[in-house]
């Protein structure tokens, strides 16, 4: 294994996730901004959003200050050593934060001393799935603060919102939560739900979602019909970028399902900011770049 | 809409003036300040910097030191509502009339905006780059070894930064508003067509 080589292209990764806004999400805005009012607030946000991502890419910069907690989504041929991976990704890591590509953006919980480097026990955050091929697929989602405090996880039946163990229901725990949501999650955003699942597999399956594409409905014709429907229905709720009114609440949704408990019936909702920062990379077995993924 | 500038010093009668929906363009003299700095003055501890007619800004700028000087990459607003416990006491006891962030805050803060003459802008968050442009350097830096760069208390000369009033002086929020009805129109939408 060539070390410096998948450094630099693990680093790559990085530098261009936290810069470069990428083509589907940038696109889905300037279709949002199309449908605003001109002169309008929604209109001043989206425009200043697009703006700031042209900025962030031309000077190399970060397209938000928040540059997330960094979750490494690994697909490795089996007998990859894996220990090896996570040690160069957390190398390219802390060289990313030295550069300012990445803010430092992680604490200790008990003390609350700010670690220089993001390097520390759960971060940066790694999922790994074994595939059958020669080439390593690495997915990065940088996934800031202000997204993550408006997730919300319903346990259904729920007396409170009326919703029942059943699509309709589910409707409900979604929308509520853009509900509750409103501007704070920097709309607009992407959802990503899980319906079913556990606590745990609940919150991952539904931020797993965000490795899809915008634009991509559900392979299951009942949870594209609710994806759609979701975005109409958001639409109505003059919402808005930052939630200083508009149609631009969501610029997605995406929804998927696990099995379940009898006893449980989860509905997760996390959300994606407009800064979604997503891209994604095959490797060769030398860390070379095969292909960029988005 | 009006587009209004506004330079510091802020006077009581200037942010007065300012009402909900108003464009504005900032410039001058910002802080930033945001969790631990917020905490920190709530529990007594002493500001390393005068805040008396000066604008808040609920930022962790991403700063690299290049060529023996501060360079601000990206320093975009974060949620606000995080400060709400600490901010009525602030406004009180340091004359702040600028707060900037995301997402609005509560009621009493907006309360002490009407009582002591301050204002609530929002940024546009997650524009960290755009508003970046907008500073034109860092005067210095407060609190870094205890709070960490995010934390800090940064110096910002700004020009130009771009916000809207969505809490005014007199009592109106447009984060309370947009709630409202968007909640009357959640429950035409949860019923259906
Ligand atoms: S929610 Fe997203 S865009 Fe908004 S401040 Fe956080 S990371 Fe940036």
């Amino acid at each position: 294994m060539r070390k410096a080589h998948w450094e630099k292209n693990l680093f790559e990764l990085i530098r261009k996730t936290s810069t470069d806004l990428p083509a589907d999400v940038e696109a889905a805005i300037r279709r949002a901004l199309l449908k605003e009012k001109k002169n309008s607030r929604a209109a001043w946000v989206l425009t200043t959003i697009l703006e700031n991502a042209a900025i962030a890419r031309k000077n190399d910069t970060p397209i938000c200050q928040d540059t997330g907690v960094l979750q490494f989504h690994f697909g490795v041929p089996v007998g990859f050593d894996t220990n090896a991976l996570v040690a160069m990704t957390r190398s390219a890591v802390s060289r990313a934060t030295r550069y300012g590509y990445v803010r430092q953006n992680t604490l200790d919980s008990v003390s609350g001393a700010s670690y220089e480097t993001n390097i520390a026990h759960g971060s940066p955050v790694f999922h790994f799935q074994q595939k059958a091929r020669k080439t390593v697929d690495v997915r990065l989602v940088m996934k800031g603060g202000g997204s993550e405090n408006v997730g919300r996880q319903f346990s259904l039946p729920d007396a409170e919102i009326g919703a029942s163990r059943d699509l309709e229901g589910v409707r409900k725990c979604i929308l509520q939560a853009v509900w509750e949501a409103q501007g704070n999650g920097c709309a607009p955003g992407i959802l990503g739900v899980c319906i079913g699942g556990d606590r745990t597999t609940g919150y991952t399956h539904s931020k797993e979602q965000f490795l899809r594409k915008i634009g991509e409905k559900s392979p299951v014709k009942l949870l594209a019909k609710l994806e759609e429907r979701i975005i109409k229905d958001c639409r109505k709720l003059d919402i808005g970028p930052m939630g200083l009114g508009g149609r631009a609440t969501l610029l997605d949704a995406k929804i998927d399902a696990l099995s379940r408990h009898p006893a449980c019936y989860f509905v997760t909702v996390s959300f994606m900011c407009w800064a979604f920062r997503r891209r994604g990379v095959l490797l060769g077995p030398e860390g070379g770049i095969k292909r960029w993924l988005y | 809409m009006s587009e209004v500038s506004i330079e510091y010093p802020f006077s009581a009668a200037a942010v007065r003036n300012l009402s909900v929906g108003d464009r504005i363009r900032l410039s001058g003299l910002v802080f930033t300040g945001r969790d631990r700095f917020h905490k920190y003055l709530f529990d007594g501890g002493k500001s390393p910097v005068h805040l008396k007619d000066g604008a808040i800004y609920h930022c962790g700028p991403v700063v690299i030191r290049k060529d023996g000087e501060w360079k601000v990459l990206a320093a975009g607003p974060t949620t606000s509502s995080r400060e709400d416990l600490y901010t009525p006491k602030i406004i009180e006891e340091h004359k702040i009339r600028v707060i900037i962030g995301k997402g609005g805050m509560g009621k009493a803060t907006l309360e002490a905006c009407s009582h002591h003459g301050c204002v609530y802008l929002q940024a546009v968050g997650g524009a960290a780059a755009h508003i970046a442009q907008r500073v034109e350097r860092v005067q210095g830096v407060h609190l870094i070894k205890e709070f960490g760069a995010a934390d800090a208390v940064w110096e910002l000369i700004i020009h130009d930064m771009e916000a809207v009033v969505t809490m005014d002086a007199h009592g109106n929020s447009l984060h309370k508003r947009i709630r409202n009805s968007s909640k009357r129109s959640l429950r035409v939408v949860i019923a259906g067509d």
